[in-house]
């Protein structure tokens, strides 16, 4: 059971986030909507704390997620694997490479370290890694890089990176809004066929209200920082979103793919190391 | 997932294909790398033969270095380190020509702004054409590759050299020097961040019609413009360095004067003079430093 207590973010005098309160039960598939400046990525992200809380607790399995730190959070993230928009793969490392990144944390030791660092991993790890690429029919491309393959590929390829870190939770940021339908649909595929299959939590940020209709068991929908809505995929009419939003239901898309497109900013062009005369 | 799941016979054989593929591979990459590894094994050993750089020889010389910064090495007293400088053993004694090496000093940061600023506006003028990406024509891309070449190989004290001969003594030689090695040396630096450069935006202007200016000025520029700065300061605080050596061949700045302490064996001048240096090249150090990251901020922000 995930709990999130009065859980508030601000950012400045913006709230991003204002008291949420949800109880997510073990194995449940929950999509979060809302519009742009909704707060649906900053409360995923406080989830792992890759943003820090202004205020409020995470509760997981009754220990409070938001007083970890050092190598109890690191064990915590492990456990709540991220999909990103932008996938957030290395590029220029090959497939079975950004797989394997999901062990790092399971390598205890500075043996550990110093092994993974030189990319030394062992049969069983690199056979777990091949059996997740062949559950997504990417076992083929195992040695390419990265950036070769299209970009539904990628996602299921940090799909398989989420698995192998044995996560407990599963959460997703946007991670179909970067697709075509077609690849679309393969992830959201492969997020459910997780959910399903190995029984672990999901918690997916999804514009598209008819793709939370029909992959996820519950929805929240959350408008300026606060949760307007929680309950299931039936509940969630058309004339309950015009209720909450007060737009129809085909505005509210207009309106919270704006949202995606501010947030897939292309990422800074990296400095080449400074070559010294 | 783990081993302990019941995998199917399509998965294992999936397993065991990607396993053989990957042992290929990394045997392929061994092989290289073993290669490769010895190539350079034996060209360094070949060049430390040559260079005669031994344990022995390093050993033997080491000692004497520490000799070296002994001698030169002022002789303070305690109790008349704030005397004047007629005193012998106090601070203004050990510094006792400091206005005429601090406006020396003055001088060669001044041959080293001027030179970085100049050489690096030749830098960017010559760097597109010598970045694989943009070069018009492939014999530009090599004419402007070998001529920076040319400029950043040919040591800054032969370029000196030279303009001593043709303008005479003093430190315009000094700055013609700078210009040259900075163009050479920033033009390749900055030809590469082009050729790192994302190739969207300048797709995007040539399909509006754009020409090979627009590409450069609408498609790159602004992608690359913090990291050519940042070049470009970092290429002064180097200049500085390099003009006070300069003056050893006439060339300006503070160097004539090191040049002639050093040859004359006047020791304590010696490290009077290194310690300004140290002291000028650490805060111009600071303040680029500081510039940089401001710049480096900004470029985050736009």
């Amino acid at each position: 059971m995930l709990e999130l207590r009065g859980l508030t973010r601000r950012f400045g005098a913006v709230t991003a986030v204002n008291e949420v309160t949800l109880a997510i039960p073990d194995g449940q598939m929950v999509g979060v909507i809302g519009r742009s400046g909704a707060g649906k990525s900053t409360l995923l992200r406080m989830i792992n704390r890759l943003t820090e809380p202004s205020a409020g607790q995470v509760i997981y399995g009754g220990r409070e997620i938001t007083a970890l730190r050092g190598a109890e959070l690191r064990r915590w993230r492990t456990d709540c694997a991220m999909i990103f928009q932008q996938f957030n793969l290395v590029q220029r490392l090959d497939v079975l490479t950004n797989v394997l990144v999901g062990r790092l944390n399971h390598r205890p030791g500075v043996m550990g370290t110093v092994t993974s660092l030189l990319k030394m991993f062992t049969a069983r790890e690199r056979a777990m890694a091949l059996a997740a690429l062949d559950r997504f029919d990417l076992a083929e491309v195992a040695l390419q890089r990265a950036d070769t393959l299209s970009g539904g590929q990628q996602q299921r390829v940090a799909i398989c990176r989420a698995l192998l870190q044995e996560p407990r939770l599963m959460l997703a940021d946007e991670p179909i809004a970067s697709l075509d339908p077609r690849n679309a649909k393969t992830v959201m595929d492969a997020l459910r066929q997780v959910n399903r299959e190995d029984g672990i939590t999901v918690l997916t940020n999804l514009h598209h209200l008819n793709t939370a209709r029909q992959y996820c068991d519950r929805i929240v929908a959350m408008q300026a920082g606060r949760v307007m809505f929680d309950g299931t995929p039936a509940e969630l009419t058309s004339a309950r979103v015009q209720e909450i939003y007060g737009v129809t239901e085909d505005e509210f898309e207009v309106q919270a793919q704006e949202a995606v497109n501010s947030a897939a900013r292309p990422a800074p062009t990296t400095t080449p190391g400074l070559a010294l005369a | 997932m783990d081993a302990a799941l019941p995998l199917t016979a399509s998965a294992q054989a999936a397993i065991s294909r990607g396993e053989a593929a990957f042992q290929a591979a990394r045997r392929q990459r061994r092989q290289a790398t073993l290669v490769y590894g010895a190539l350079l094994l034996a060209c360094l050993l070949v060049a430390a033969w040559m260079s005669e750089m031994t344990p022995q020889a390093l050993a033997a010389g080491l000692p004497r270095i520490g000799e070296y910064f002994w001698r030169i090495l002022p002789t303070l007293r305690w109790e008349v380190l704030f005397a004047d400088w007629e005193t012998e053993g106090s601070l203004a004694g050990w510094f006792y020509r400091l206005d005429k090496w601090a406006w020396l000093i003055f001088e060669t940061s001044q041959m080293a702004l001027l030179g970085t600023f100049l050489g690096t506006l030749i830098a960017f003028a010559l760097s597109f054409a010598a970045a694989r990406n943009l070069a018009p024509t492939s014999w530009s891309f090599h004419l402007t590759r070998r001529l920076l070449e040319f400029l950043r190989t040919v040591p800054e004290i032969v370029f000196a050299l030279i303009f001593v001969w043709a303008f005479g003594i003093g430190p315009l030689a000094g700055i013609l020097a700078i210009i040259l090695h900075t163009a050479g040396a920033n033009g390749k630096l900055f030809a590469e961040v082009v050729e790192n450069a994302e190739t969207s935006a300048m797709e995007g202007v040539r399909a509006a019609g754009g020409n090979w200016f627009h590409r450069v000025r609408f498609g790159v520029l602004p992608q690359v413009a913090p990291n050519f700065l940042s070049y470009a300061l970092l290429r002064f605080e180097i200049n500085v360095r390099g003009a006070s050596v300069l003056g050893f061949v006439g060339a300006g700045g503070i160097g004539e004067e090191l040049y002639h302490v050093i040859s004359f064996n006047y020791y304590e001048e010696i490290s009077a003079i290194i310690v300004l240096i140290i002291l000028s090249v650490a805060a111009i150090d600071m303040v680029s430093e500081r510039l940089r990251r401001q710049l480096s901020a900004g470029a985050v922000r736009g």
